[in-house]
């Protein structure tokens, strides 16, 4: 009459729909914190471990029809009576329902007005990252796939024996020992009903040996049989597979001061958070400048303290040369982002000019240029505008967009409009 | 029953698992002679507890952002110690499921199985649950639901589903037969009905002592423009059959909702006499495995170390009260205390339950378990005993005044009071708001008139009013308002949608 089951390895999660419907109506909320969290937190702090929300319990309330508490009379029963003799005025706690003192609260340390909860770092990174893309990613064409999936298609009659399907090769014996067996089976019948007639010696003795004989035949049927092997059937698909390349330019110059720089690698984190949490593999390709160009490395890039003057062809002449001889073909989707405070070699901003247009933009899938300007303007050039900023902002190619940052709190809404799903 | 010692120590294993819960099981059904729905004890994890936690126990729920708010808050709670997992979870159901936490050790595992089996025969047999639960459709009925639920998502959107779950959920309370309607009749029945009160009012007439004839006419005018003709008392059955805005799938989410509170609400009229004797039964379980010598001391240590922490019951001024009384203890107190009467009565049992004295105490338990409610099976079964032994006092609260007043405390002549008063604490009535729907105004804007029949001149609260005037304009789709009256039928309240900004 018991039974007794062990579910422990059932389902877990089974609350993560609910888990799910509740973060998105407290979105706004998280969407806040998320904000706050990019402005103060170190750069390599951003997107580990788990963040904690705050949420005003207003938002999540579950109202009913109920008693307002501060009108009417009610009596109540408590336990414990010490001294109290029937009669008494006790007069009551300040602030509190006259039923003898009680505290109430069953967890003291929250406060009424909030609710927290902590969000995990994935699902930290998924709202950060809520509604972004890489734009126009063009996927690659199925002639060229490299990657292959395989895929179960159905059954065979032919394979490995370890793709052996047990119970579609039973089906199918069953099946067969049926169609075998029920045609001896009925004959055998009929001979037994005419056994059991039958009076002549000579006639019993004829049909025994009939009787015998369709018993052998039936015990003959195999049971099981060649041609009743089922195996599973595998099938290889080739997957599209997109590939791309961000390449990452960081202007080290002397005019980029300390919060420059720090807002550019802020940035530029992010943008790596971005690219590793929602594509596969994407390449990432990082270039310094000042007046001269090199590609170097995560640690270079971060932080080397070289400082110089400022060239900026360099850097994209550099990006072309790896682009060309690593990158080229039908198959890359090449993005690149520039980072600068804009300030560039009076000369150089004509060559600077030819390379985009002629080069770069038509190779690139998307270029974004941030210009980090911690706060002032830029001193560089009376109009206020930077020397790149005055040569960027006559590009009217689709592929190209410039924003600038001023301050930490900036650069996520920058980002966000940046990379905006269309 | 042998003497034999059955597995000891503090490990559990599948083995020794059911060797228990056949014992447990026959001691049930053979020595306490209880009807048992047939019992199916599933060993989960502590996170799967939670998960249980937050879909009310049931297996299959459907989604909410309020189950999920729920699991978080139990969640923390647990983490951070503030909050133990109940032992046990166990459902209305036939099979009835439990759960059986992996982290417990055997004697609590037996424990809980024991406890478990009193939960199983109140659910059972008590009259509340045979009246308005079915045990036997319940999970399937859940697992409808939640499918219907998911393709209603799907068809018209998660914040449409959302929005109406909300609603309902908010009116749940409000959403109870409270006595079974009875059958509809008939189109040719209710005519048949109609023709036999006509032929009686026909030939019984008599002008001169028809007292009721003036009376008519006006009641006609009455009756026959007020929809509904007798005052509604639950909301989403109103809804579910009357709103002129509500498309038929969300008529159904209504029904669904509706029939879920339904389900619960015997679980809330009950919950101290259920745990009185689910407690008393483990208890008395568990002492007769030890009088056989199935169990060991050690084993019943730890046992007894769990049960008094389950029955324990703070004093009014210590830190540990929440201003009611702990329904295991009380319910617990009330079993055993019926217990004594039958077997070792003293003379003023014999004074006060002249009934019970010198009865079969199994027979007596069952009968008080299964027969009443918590409010009737405190009216009936409390004793002097029992409030001598938890010492109980009768407090006088009005917010009008700045002290309370104690009146009955105790001692002989404070006893009748304290139970009158302890029983009424466990009337729905007088914890939820009496709200039922009163009028529809057909015949002009159709705003839909609310009475709320006020006790103790305690008003609704008014910070949850335009939450919850917009979740009810929204299943009606017209405006409303609520009057309040007390026993004298003056008017002190009246809320209406329309004064609301945003309705």
């Amino acid at each position: 009459m018991s039974v007794i089951i062990d579910r422990r390895l059932n389902g877990k999660n089974k609350s993560g729909p609910n888990r799910q419907r509740f973060l998105r109506r407290v979105r706004a909320n998280i969407k806040k914190t998320i904000d706050d969290v990019i402005n103060n937190s170190d750069i390599q702090d951003i997107g580990k471990g788990d963040t904690e929300i705050t949420v005003n319990r207003k938002d999540l309330s579950e109202p009913t029809f109920s008693h307002n508490s501060k009108t009417g009379r009610r009596t109540g029963i408590n336990p414990g009576n010490k001294e109290f003799q029937s009669g008494d005025k006790v007069p009551k706690p300040q602030g509190g329902q006259g039923e003898g003192g009680s505290k109430g609260s069953n967890d003291p340390e929250v406060t009424e007005d909030d609710f927290t909860f902590l969000l995990s770092q994935d699902e930290f990174l998924d709202f950060l990252f809520d509604d972004l893309e890489l734009p126009h990613l063009i996927e690659k064409n199925l002639k060229s796939a490299t990657e292959f999936v395989t895929k179960r298609a159905g059954y065979s009659t032919s394979g490995n024996p370890a793709n052996l399907n047990v119970i579609k090769s039973f089906e199918k014996s069953i099946g067969r020992r049926l169609a075998m067996k029920s045609p001896l089976k009925r004959k055998l019948i009929k001979l037994e009903v005419l056994l059991l007639n039958e009076e002549d010696e000579e006639e019993i003795e004829r049909l025994e040996q009939e009787v015998e004989e369709m018993k052998r035949k039936i015990k003959a049927v195999p049971f099981i049989d060649d041609f009743d092997l089922k195996f599973n059937a595998h099938r290889k698909e080739p997957v599209p597979a997109t590939s791309a390349v961000m390449f990452r330019i960081l202007d080290v110059s002397g005019s980029m001061g300390e919060e420059e720089k720090i807002l550019a690698k802020k940035f530029f984190v992010l943008l790596y958070l971005f690219l590793t949490k929602c594509y596969d593999n994407v390449d990432v390709v990082n270039i310094r400048h000042h007046t001269i160009a090199k590609e170097v490395d995560e640690e270079e890039f971060f932080g080397s303290r070289e400082s110089g003057g400022t060239i900026v062809s360099g850097s994209l002449e550099k990006m072309v040369e790896i682009a060309t001889e690593r990158y080229s073909g039908a198959e890359w989707n090449i993005y690149a982002t520039q980072c600068s405070d804009g300030d560039n070699w009076e000369s150089d901003n004509q060559l600077v000019m030819e390379l985009l247009e002629k080069k770069i933009l038509p190779m690139c899938q998307y270029f974004a240029y941030i210009e980090t300007m911690h706060g002032k303007d830029s001193f560089f050039s009376s109009d206020g505008e930077s020397d790149l900023w005055k040569v960027y902002k006559d590009i009217s190619d689709p592929t190209f967009a410039m924003q600038q940052v001023q301050e930490s709190k900036d650069i996520y809404p920058v980002f966000r409009k940046l990379f905006a799903k269309k | 029953m042998s003497n034999k010692l059955l597995p000891q120590g503090s490990d559990w294993t599948f083995e020794n698992l059911e060797i228990y819960q056949n014992v447990v099981t026959e001691l049930a059904t053979d020595w306490l002679g209880l009807d048992l729905y047939p019992n199916q004890v599933e060993v989960i994890t502590a996170e799967q507890m939670l998960d249980c936690y937050s879909s009310h126990g049931l297996p299959s729920m459907y989604n909410h952002w309020s189950f999920g708010k729920s699991f978080i808050e139990n969640h923390r709670g647990y983490k951070s110690g503030q909050q133990n997992l109940a032992y046990e979870i166990v459902i209305n159901s036939s099979p009835s499921i439990s759960f059986l936490m992996e982290s417990n050790g055997l004697p609590m595992q037996v424990l809980v199985m024991a406890h478990v089996n009193g939960h199983n025969a109140f659910f059972k047999n008590n009259y509340l649950f045979q009246e308005h639960t079915d045990a036997e459709g319940i999970i399937d009925y859940l697992i409808y639901a939640k499918d219907y639920i998911a393709d209603c998502s799907e068809r018209y959107g998660d914040d449409r589903v959302e929005q109406l779950l909300d609603a309902c959920h908010a009116l749940e309370n409000n959403s109870v037969d409270q006595y079974p309607r009875p059958p509809k009749k008939t189109a040719r029945e209710r005519a048949a009905v109609a023709e036999e009160s006509r032929l009686f009012k026909e030939t019984n007439r008599n002008d001169l002592f028809d007292v009721t004839a003036a009376k008519d006419q006006t009641e006609h005018l009455d009756n026959s423009t007020r929809f509904p003709p007798e005052p509604e008392d639950n909301f989403l059955y109103f809804f579910e059959k009357y709103s002129p805005v509500l498309e038929e799938w969300e008529r159904e989410i209504v029904r669904i909702c509706r029939k879920k509170a339904q389900y619960f609400y015997p679980q809330r009229l009950t919950q101290v006499s259920n745990e009185g004797f689910a407690t008393g039964t483990h208890y008395r379980i568990l002492n007769k495995m030890v009088d056989e010598g199935m169990i060991d001391d050690t084993f019943m240590l730890e046992m007894l170390h769990s049960h008094s922490g389950v029955i324990a019951q703070p004093d009014y001024d210590s830190d540990y009260y929440n201003g009611r009384m702990n329904p295991y203890a009380l319910g617990f107190a009330i079993q055993r205390d019926i217990e004594r009467m039958c077997k070792e009565p003293t003379k003023e049992d014999e004074k006060y339950f002249p009934n019970l004295v010198g009865q079969n105490w199994k027979e007596e338990t069952k009968k008080a378990a299964f027969n009443f409610k918590d409010e009737s099976f405190i009216s009936q079964y409390l004793s002097p005993k029992v409030i001598r032994d938890f010492k109980m006092f009768g407090v006088n609260d009005s917010t009008a005044d700045d002290f309370v007043i104690i009146d009955d405390i105790h001692d002989e002549e404070g006893y009748q009071g304290v139970v009158d008063k302890l029983s009424t604490t466990y009337n729905l009535s007088q914890v939820l708001p009496q709200l039922s729907i009163l009028d529809t105004n057909i015949r002009g804007d159709r705003t839909l008139t609310i009475q709320h029949k006020m006790v103790n001149d305690i008003f609704l609260d008014p910070k949850e009013m335009p939450a919850m005037l917009s979740h009810v304009k929204r299943l009606w789709g017209f405006d409303v308002e609520i009057v309040g009256m007390n026993d004298d039928g003056i008017v002190l309240e009246h809320i209406a949608s329309k004064n609301i900004k945003g309705l």
